[in-house]
């Protein structure tokens, strides 16, 4: 990077943020200037267009089109049913579906359990905003930084050299043969579910022990006096008690599961049948210049997000009932 | 999780201390052991669970400080042994200037210029909606209002496609205008990838902040109203600053989505140093040069440490940003 290309750069940033300022301070001026009869209306349009502009042009009519661009093909005639026949029939991207139900269901599983055990374990302990924050840390980290994280863990040499990758060395280190992880299926795609799974328990240990928290003293004392061991007190009065927590942890890592893309992206760039849906779509609309299939591919996605969203509402809205 | 969970999430107060230490039981001595026996074990178990957690991230640290040759040679858990130290690796990733090495530096001002822009337009652009739909009444607000709730549950790469022709078309002929006006900005600049971010930012910013302003209590605005104050001032000098802690949160939590982000920039950088943040060309790295571990963990790191300085100095933020937004995208 030379000075000139920085100081560019620089100028882009300054003269991007003035001329947002510029407008929105536009705006807001004139408003205050609209003429009394009908100023209520222009106020609040004034307020509301700009994101809504935005919103209408940049994510409604865009996500209409998509739909829509799922029925042709890449020169633009009507295929009709032809990309969804194909994401659902050719054994790639059979392997790709069946790989995103493996994902969804082992992560949110895992994640929650692990996240839940170390809520738990570590409620009340000493150095608990610490341990807690080890465990959070790569929830803020990329999921490309992740990534290269344990592709790392998950290197290999051949045979006869020192590993220095810690799984292989582990492996060695009991006597067996280094193994090119990232490449065997379908063991990979499961190596490939730990990184988002060691990404994700974070999120459910700090949502799950806040609501632990929560939990209210006379329950778990009335508990004790009842004569219960912890097992009991855990199964009959924390679990209902953080019920909807859960419920909430474990929809939210789905829909996170379901776009995961940069993980399978950066490991494998969804090679020895490793990928997943939000890769293929990538994929497909934007390396092999197959739009409708990675349209086809988009709606499956938004398709698969709409039963866990409205399972969601659902629970949640069952329980403010009960309350 | 706003989007499917309209529910509020029990964030522990400070005041809950008391109650909870007095629930450590132990009065009888059995119980006493018993609960210091189960304590303990569950120490260990988390104790346990934190080291997996931390040991790949800690192994990527120590290995870019080893000389490369110490890296493709011996394990990093050799390195405890015989430490060897370098910052030989940081210096080749930032500052080398051949083409072979990865010029981290260009990238890190793209990231930094992609992200700070791409927080503060959401940012106004929400608050200003998020008040007019909790203060100005009007019919069909409460309609619209449940449109813009609902398009956070479009991922994004529902519009990913069509929003790609759109720019190639409408912003791409400005772009090269601006470039023969202002040679120092080049073709390819940030335009398209702050607007990328902006879009998909609005939903959740929307959702997040109506929720706030609209707990202000009425009387303060219906006062200001009454004294003539027009909308923009009572947005200015009301809204604005009592809605400061939730536009914070969401501020903290959109910057590290953005400086994260790889799937918009890989569509709307173009890839070059002129604009690619950070992760994308992590990604490009670990495609092409998947084994030269000295440059990988160095890189990595390069891009690791905004997201750790931001994490470990505003975490209270940041975990309420993260809540409020773990649904996004």
């Amino acid at each position: 990077m030379t000075t000139a290309d920085l100081i560019g750069k620089i100028i882009q940033v300054l003269g991007g943020v003035a001329i947002f300022a510029a407008v929105v301070g536009l705006i807001l001026f004139l408003v205050d200037r609209a003429p009394k009869r009908s100023r209520d209306f222009i106020q609040l349009a004034a307020f509301v267009a700009p994101a809504l502009v935005l919103l209408v042009g940049g994510l409604i009519y865009p996500a209409l089109r998509t739909t829509l661009l799922a029925f042709f093909n890449r020169t633009g005639d009507w295929v009709g049913l032809d990309n969804f026949i194909w994401a659902f029939t050719q054994p790639d991207a059979l392997r790709t579906l069946l790989n995103t139900v493996i994902w969804v269901v082992l992560v949110p599983l895992l994640s929650t359990a692990f996240g839940l055990a170390y809520a738990v374990f570590i409620d009340k302990s000493r150095g608990e905003k610490f341990f807690k924050a080890l465990v959070f840390m790569p929830m803020a980290i990329s999921f490309v930084g992740a990534g290269i994280i344990w592709r790392f863990v998950y290197d290999f040499k051949s045979q006869g050299r020192d590993q220095i990758g810690l799984l292989n060395a582990i492996v060695v280190g009991f006597g067996g043969d280094p193994v090119q992880w990232v490449q065997v299926s379908p063991l990979n795609t499961f190596l490939l579910i730990v990184v988002m799974v060691w990404i994700q328990t974070g999120f459910a240990m700090v949502i799950l022990s806040a609501a632990i928290k929560g939990i209210p003293t006379e329950q778990i004392e009335a508990a004790q006096l009842d004569g219960t061991n912890a097992w009991q007190r855990f199964t009959n009065v924390t679990v209902p008690g953080i019920r909807s927590s859960l419920v909430v942890v474990i929809t939210t890592i789905s829909i996170a599961t379901l776009k995961v893309f940069d993980i399978v992206r950066t490991m494998t760039a969804g090679n020895f049948d490793t990928s997943v849906v939000a890769n293929e779509m990538y994929t497909q609309a934007f390396r092999a210049n197959e739009p409708g299939r990675g349209a086809a591919l988009a709606v499956i996605l938004f398709v698969m997000v709409l039963p866990i969203v409205i399972y969601n509402v659902r629970v949640l809205r069952k329980q403010k009932e009960i309350r | 999780m706003s989007s499917v969970a309209p529910v509020d999430l029990p964030i522990p107060a400070a005041g809950n201390k008391g109650a909870i230490e007095v629930a450590d039981e132990g009065t009888t001595k059995t119980g006493r052991v018993k609960k210091r026996l189960t304590s303990r074990g569950a120490t260990i178990a988390a104790l346990i669970i934190a080291v997996l957690w931390t040991t790949p991230t800690f192994g990527l640290f120590i290995s870019s400080f080893r000389p490369a040759a110490d890296i493709q040679s011996s394990g990093w858990w050799t390195w405890f042994a015989n430490p060897s130290f370098t910052l030989e690796n940081y210096q080749e990733v930032l500052l080398s200037t051949s083409q072979s090495s990865p010029q981290l530096g260009a990238y890190f001002a793209n990231s930094l210029f992609i992200a700070v822009p791409a927080t503060l337009f959401p940012l106004v652009l929400a608050s200003m909606a998020a008040y007019a739909f909790a203060w100005i009444k009007f019919k069909g607000s409460g309609g619209i209002f449940i449109l813009v709730f609902a398009l956070q549950i479009v991922p994004l790469q529902m519009a990913l496609i069509p929003l790609l022709q759109m720019f190639s078309a409408v912003l791409r002929p400005g772009q090269e205008w601006l470039h023969d006006v202002i040679p120092f900005i080049p073709t390819q600049n940030y335009l398209p990838i702050w607007i990328a971010h902006t879009i998909f930012a609005l939903p959740l910013a929307i959702f997040l902040l109506h929720n706030f302003i609209s707990e202000i209590p009425g009387e303060v605005i219906e006062a200001a109203r009454v004294d003539g104050a027009s909308h923009t001032q009572v947005f200015f000098r009301i809204v604005l600053p009592l809605a400061l802690p939730a536009l914070a949160s969401f501020a903290i939590f959109q910057f590290l989505w953005v400086w994260n982000d790889l799937l918009v920039a890989l569509i709307f950088s173009g890839g070059t140093q002129d604009a690619a943040p950070l992760t994308q060309r992590l990604a490009e790295l670990t495609g092409s040069r998947g084994q030269e571990w000295q440059r990988l963990t160095a890189s990595a790191f390069v891009s690791l440490i905004v997201p750790l300085i931001v994490f470990f100095s505003l975490q209270r933020y940041f975990v309420r940003g993260l809540l409020a937004g773990s649904t996004k995208g």
